[in-house]
C-alpha cells in the first residue's frame, strides 16, 4: 500500500487544485448553482420507488403525464383531450365517443390544469381534474386505472381556463372562461367591438358524485364580460367561498398586450357560492337552452357514450346579489392562491413589482360594512386597503403562482426575472431566492395547495428551454427543476425534461396512489362488454350486411380466429378483441395492414373494437403488436379480401391448415 | 500539469472500486434480505407437492363431484382452452389427458394458482418449458375455480 500512496499523491493534488478552483467560482450558471450532495437527494435506485406521483400537465400535447419524484422518471402519458394512437386512445370504437362535443369530435386540446379530488381539503387519491382550454372541456380521470373516465364540455365558455379548480370535498370543480363571448343562447353574430354590449363571462361549478364521481354542471354564473384567469377554492374559514382572478377589465377586444393593461388594477373575484346554492334552491336561477357533450367511460363495458344535453341553469350575479364581489389587485391578476389555513389569499398581478396578499377575515368585515369603491357592472367593488394584509415588497419581476409549505412559507414564481421567491407568511417578508432556468410559470409543492401541505419539494415548471439539455433542433421538450426546500435555502436537485407545455401540476405521496386499489387487470368474468368473448370456443365471425363482426380472442401467443375467409370490398370490418390474459402486465397489441386507423392495445381482461374498411382485394396480415412471449412474432394471422359480391364463403379457423369453410349468416 | 498521470489516476479509480468491495458485498445482502421472505431456495422445493397454498390437509379429494367438474369445464373454457387441449394433443401447453395421473392433485392446484415460482423452480416444469417456450401465465384462478379445475381434469381422466 505504501508504495500506492506514493503514486496516488499527483491524483489528490489534482483533485484539491479542481476542487479549490470550483470554490473559487461563485455560481454563474447553472451548473455551478448545483452543490454536490444533489445527486444522492435525487436518486431513487433500480428497483425501488419513487416518493412522490406527480401529475404534470401535458399543455398542448392535450394529455396528462405522470412522473415519479424525485427521481424525475416518467411514468405514464395519459391520453385525455387528443387522440393516441399508441394506445388506441379515439381510434378504437370504445372510445371515439370520449372526444365528442358539441362541433363533432375534437381530437386534440390544450391541457392547463391539474386537480386532484379532495376530502376534508386534502387529495384522497381518486381523481385528477384536467381542464381542456381550447374547446372547453372539463375531464375526470380515474387513478385506479389512470384513465380519462369522464369528459363534460362547457357551454356559454371560450376557453376554459380558470379550472378545474376544487372545493375542499370535491362538492364543485369550476370551469371560467377565459374569453368572454356572447351567451350561446343569443346570435352571436355581432360586431366584435360591441364586447361591452352582447360579450358576457360564465362560471360553471361542477358537481361531483361522492361514490361515483360522476360529473354535471350544477349552475353557471353569468357575469360581466372580463377575461377570468385562475382560480382557488377558501379552506377552513373561507370554505363557501371561490376566488377568481381576472383581467382585461377594459373590456378591450385587440391589442389586449396593450389594451387589456391600462388599469393600475383589475380585479380577484370572490364567489359566495353556498349563497349561489341557496338562489338555486330559490329556484332563482334561468333555464338556459345550449348544446354540450357529456362523455363518460363505463369500466364494465370497456365502453364510452356521448350524450348531447340541451340545458344549463344560470344565475345572473349582477341581479342576485351577495354572490360576488370585486377585489381590486394590481395589474391583470393571474395566480390566485389560498394559503393553507384559508385566510389569505395571495394574488399575483403579473406586470406587478409587489405581490398583494388578501385577508379573508378583512373582506368579511369589508363586505359587512359595506367597505365599498362604487361598482363594476353591478358587482360591489370592496376598497383595496379593507381588503389588504399587506404587500409583499420587490418580490422580483413577474409574479404568477403562489405554494405553500405547511411551515408558514410561501413560494411564488417570478416568470420575467426566472426564479423562485420564498416569503413568510407571518410578515411578508423575502427569505430565499433561486434561479430557474427558464422563465417559470407554475410551481408545485407536493400538497402545496391544500390544508396540509407535505412540503419537501418544489419543482419548477418552465416555459423556455434553451440549452438544459442537448439539442435537438429548433423544437425542444420543456424543462423542469426539483428543489429541495427542507432546509431554510432551496436547493436544486435534479432538472428533467417535460412533455408539452406543462401548466400547473400536483404531487402527491406514493401510498396514496399505490393503495387505493390499483387495478391490475380487468376481471374476464365481469366483462359487459357486448362482443366481449370470453373463450376461444366462441371465436366467430358474423356478417351483418355488409358490417363483419369478428370476435376475437387473444392469449399469449395467438389470436383466435387467425384465419377469416369471405371479407369482400364494400364490407365494414370490426375486430373486437377480447384479451383473455389475467395476470397483471400482459397486454395485447392488434393492426390490420392498410387501416386508415391505430392499432389496438388490449389489457388482461379488456375487449376493445377496430374498425376497418379494406380497400382493395387481397391478402391482409393482421396481428400482436405488443411483444408478449417468445413466441410474439408467430401471433399472427390472415383476412382474405374479395371482390364485391364473390362467392367466397365467409369462414374462419385458428389451427386448422386445411380449409373447412363454415358460412355463418347475419344475427 | 501536461504529463497527466493516467497511471495515477487509473490507480485511485481502481482502489476507489476495491474500497467499495466490502460495501459491495453488503448491498448484495441487503438486496437479498429484502426479497420476498417465502423465497426458498431449489432445495427445499418438494416436486411432489409443488409450491404454494395446497397441500394434503387442506385439500381433500374423494369420489367425482360432476356438478364441480362441470363448472371447472367452464372455467377452462374461458381461462385454459385457448392454449391446452383435453386431449393428449399439445397446442400451446400439454394436453391434460391423464395429468392426474402424473401429478398429484396438490400439485395441480399450486400450479394453477401459483405458476411463476414453479416455472421458475420445478425440473420437469422447466423441461415442460423448453418444449413449449411459453411460460403458462398467471390466469388468476380462485382457489374454488382451480378445485373446480381440478375436478374437470379428474372427469377427464376417468375419475368415478
Amino acid at each position: 500500500m505504501k508504495g500506492l500512496r506514493i503514486l496516488m499523491l499527483p491524483a489528490i493534488t489534482m483533485m484539491a487544485i479542481a476542487s479549490l478552483s470550483l470554490q473559487a467560482c461563485k455560481p454563474k450558471n447553472a451548473a455551478s448553482a448545483v452543490s454536490g450532495d444533489a445527486a444522492a437527494k435525487a436518486y431513487v435506485p433500480p428497483g425501488q420507488h419513487d416518493l412522490f406521483y406527480n401529475f404534470v400537465s401535458g399543455g398542448f400535447s392535450g394529455q396528462l403525464s405522470v412522473y415519479g419524484l424525485p427521481s424525475g422518471r416518467l411514468l405514464r402519458v395519459i391520453p385525455v383531450f387528443s387522440v393516441d394512437p399508441e394506445k388506441g386512445y379515439g381510434y378504437s370504437e370504445e372510445t371515439k365517443p370520449m372526444l365528442n362535443t358539441s362541433h363533432g369530435s375534437v381530437p386534440w386540446d390544450d391541457l392547463h390544469h391539474v386537480e386532484m379530488s379532495m376530502t376534508n381539503g386534502a387529495p384522497d387519491g381518486r381523481w385528477v381534474f384536467v381542464n381542456g382550454n381550447n374547446t372547453p372541456r372539463l375531464a375526470r380521470i380515474d387513478l385506479k386505472t389512470f384513465r380519462t373516465a369522464e369528459i363534460i364540455e362547457l357551454p356559454n365558455s371560450a376557453g376554459n381556463h380558470s379550472s378545474p379548480y376544487s372545493t375542499e370535498n370535491s362538492e364543485y370543480v369550476v370551469a371560467g372562461t377565459r374569453f368572454s363571448v356572447p351567451p350561446d343562447n343569443v346570435n352571436g353574430d355581432v360586431p366584435i367591438n360591441s364586447y361591452k354590449d352582447n360579450f358576457k363571462g360564465h362560471i360553471s361549478f361542477i358537481s361531483v358524485n361522492k361514490e361515483s364521481g360522476a360529473m354535471d354542471i350544477a349552475f353557471q354564473l353569468k357575469t360581466p364580460g372580463v377575461n377570468f384567469d385562475l382560480a382557488r377554492c377558501g379552506k377552513e374559514k373561507s370554505h363557501g367561498w371561490f376566488f377568481f382572478s381576472c383581467y382585461n377589465t377594459e373590456q378591450a377586444n385587440t391589442l389586449l398586450e396593450v389594451n387589456a393593461s391600462q388599469r393600475d388594477k383589475d380585479f380577484i373575484m370572490a364567489v359566495n357560492w353556498k349563497k349561489a346554492e341557496e338562489y338555486l334552491k330559490a329556484g332563482k336561477g334561468k333555464k338556459v337552452s345550449v348544446s354540450y357533450a357529456h362523455n363518460q367511460y363505463d369500466e364494465g363495458t370497456h365502453t364510452a357514450t356521448s350524450t348531447i344535453r340541451k340545458e344549463v341553469t344560470v344565475l345572473d350575479v349582477t341581479e342576485l346579489k351577495d354572490i360576488c364581489y370585486f377585489i381590486p389587485c394590481p395589474k391583470s391578476p393571474h395566480g390566485c392562491d389560498v394559503d393553507p389555513t384559508g385566510e389569505y389569499i395571495v394574488g399575483s398581478g403579473k406586470l406587478a413589482a409587489l405581490i398583494p396578499v388578501f385577508s379573508f377575515t378583512k373582506l368579511q368585515q369589508a363586505i359587512a360594512n359595506k367597505s365599498f369603491d362604487g361598482d363594476y357592472e353591478g358587482i360591489p367593488i370592496v376598497k383595496y386597503e379593507a381588503a389588504l394584509q399587506g404587500e409583499v415588497k420587490k418580490p422580483g419581476l413577474g409574479p404568477l403562482h403562489t405554494e405553500f409549505d405547511g411551515n408558514g412559507n410561501a413560494y411564488t414564481s417570478m416568470f420575467v426575472s426566472s426564479e423562485v421567491v420564498k416569503w413568510r407568511l407571518s410578515d411578508l417578508e423575502v427569505v430565499d431566492r433561486v434561479p430557474t432556468y427558464y422563465s417559470v410559470g407554475h410551481i408545485c409543492v407536493p400538497g402545496g395547495n391544500t390544508k396540509k401541505p407535505y412540503g419537501k419539494y418544489l419543482i419548477a415548471y418552465n416555459k423556455i428551454t434553451k440549452d438544459r439539455y442537448l439539442p435537438t433542433g429548433p423544437e425542444l421538450s420543456q424543462s423542469a427543476q426539483l428543489y429541495d426546500i427542507s432546509g431554510d435555502k432551496m436547493q436544486m436537485i435534479l432538472d428533467f425534461p417535460t412533455i408539452g407545455e406543462p401548466h400547473y401540476a400536483q404531487a402527491v405521496p406514493a401510498d396514496l396512489i399505490k393503495n387505493n386499489g390499483q387495478l391490475k387487470l380487468f376481471k374476464i368474468e365481469d366483462n359487459k362488454h357486448a362482443y366481449a368473448t370470453k373463450s376461444e370456443a366462441d371465436a366467430k365471425v358474423v356478417r351483418e350486411g355488409n358490417k363483419v363482426h369478428v370476435y376475437m380472442t387473444a392469449i399469449r401467443s395467438h389470436l383466435a380466429p387467425d384465419n377469416i375467409e369471405g371479407v369482400r370490398l364494400g364490407d365494414e370490418v370490426y375486430f373486437h378483441v377480447t384479451n383473455l390474459e389475467q395476470d397483471w402486465d400482459v397486454p395485447h397489441g392488434f393492426a390490420v395492414k392498410g387501416a386508415i386507423n391505430a392499432e389496438l392495445l388490449i389489457m388482461p381482461g379488456e375487449t376493445t373494437t377496430l374498425k376497418w374498411i379494406p380497400d382493395r382485394v387481397g391478402m391482409f396480415p393482421i396481428y400482436c403488436t405488443d411483444f408478449c412471449s417468445a413466441l410474439h412474432q408467430e401471433m399472427q394471422g390472415y383476412v382474405r379480401v374479395s371482390p364485391a359480391g364473390s362467392s367466397v364463403p365467409l369462414s374462419f379457423s385458428v389451427g386448422t391448415n386445411v380449409a373447412k369453410p363454415t358460412t355463418t349468416s347475419g344475427q | 500539469m501536461k504529463t497527466m498521470q493516467p497511471i495515477a489516476i487509473a490507480i485511485a479509480i481502481s482502489l476507489a472500486l476495491a474500497s467499495c468491495g466490502g460495501n459491495a458485498d453488503s448491498a448484495a445482502n441487503t438486496a437479498s434480505t429484502s426479497a420476498p421472505p417465502d423465497t426458498k431456495t431449489a432445495d427445499s422445493y418438494d416436486p411432489h407437492r409443488g409450491e404454494g397454498k395446497f397441500n394434503e390437509s387442506n385439500l381433500t379429494i374423494s369420489g367425482l363431484d360432476a356438478a364441480m367438474a362441470t363448472k371447472g369445464e367452464a372455467i377452462a373454457g374461458t381461462k385454459c382452452f385457448s392454449c391446452h387441449k383435453a386431449t393428449n394433443e399439445r397446442l400451446v401447453g400439454p394436453g391434460w389427458k391423464d395429468v392426474t395421473q402424473r401429478r398429484t392433485p396438490v400439485w395441480i392446484m399450486n400450479f394453477i394458482t401459483n405458476p411463476d415460482p414453479m416455472i421458475d423452480k420445478d425440473p420437469e416444469v422447466q423441461a415442460q418449458l423448453e418444449l413449449c417456450l411459453v411460460r403458462m401465465p398467471n390466469q388468476n384462478l380462485s382457489d374454488e375455480d382451480a378445485r373446480q379445475v381440478l375436478e374437470f381434469m379428474r372427469k377427464n381422466d376417468g375419475a368415478q
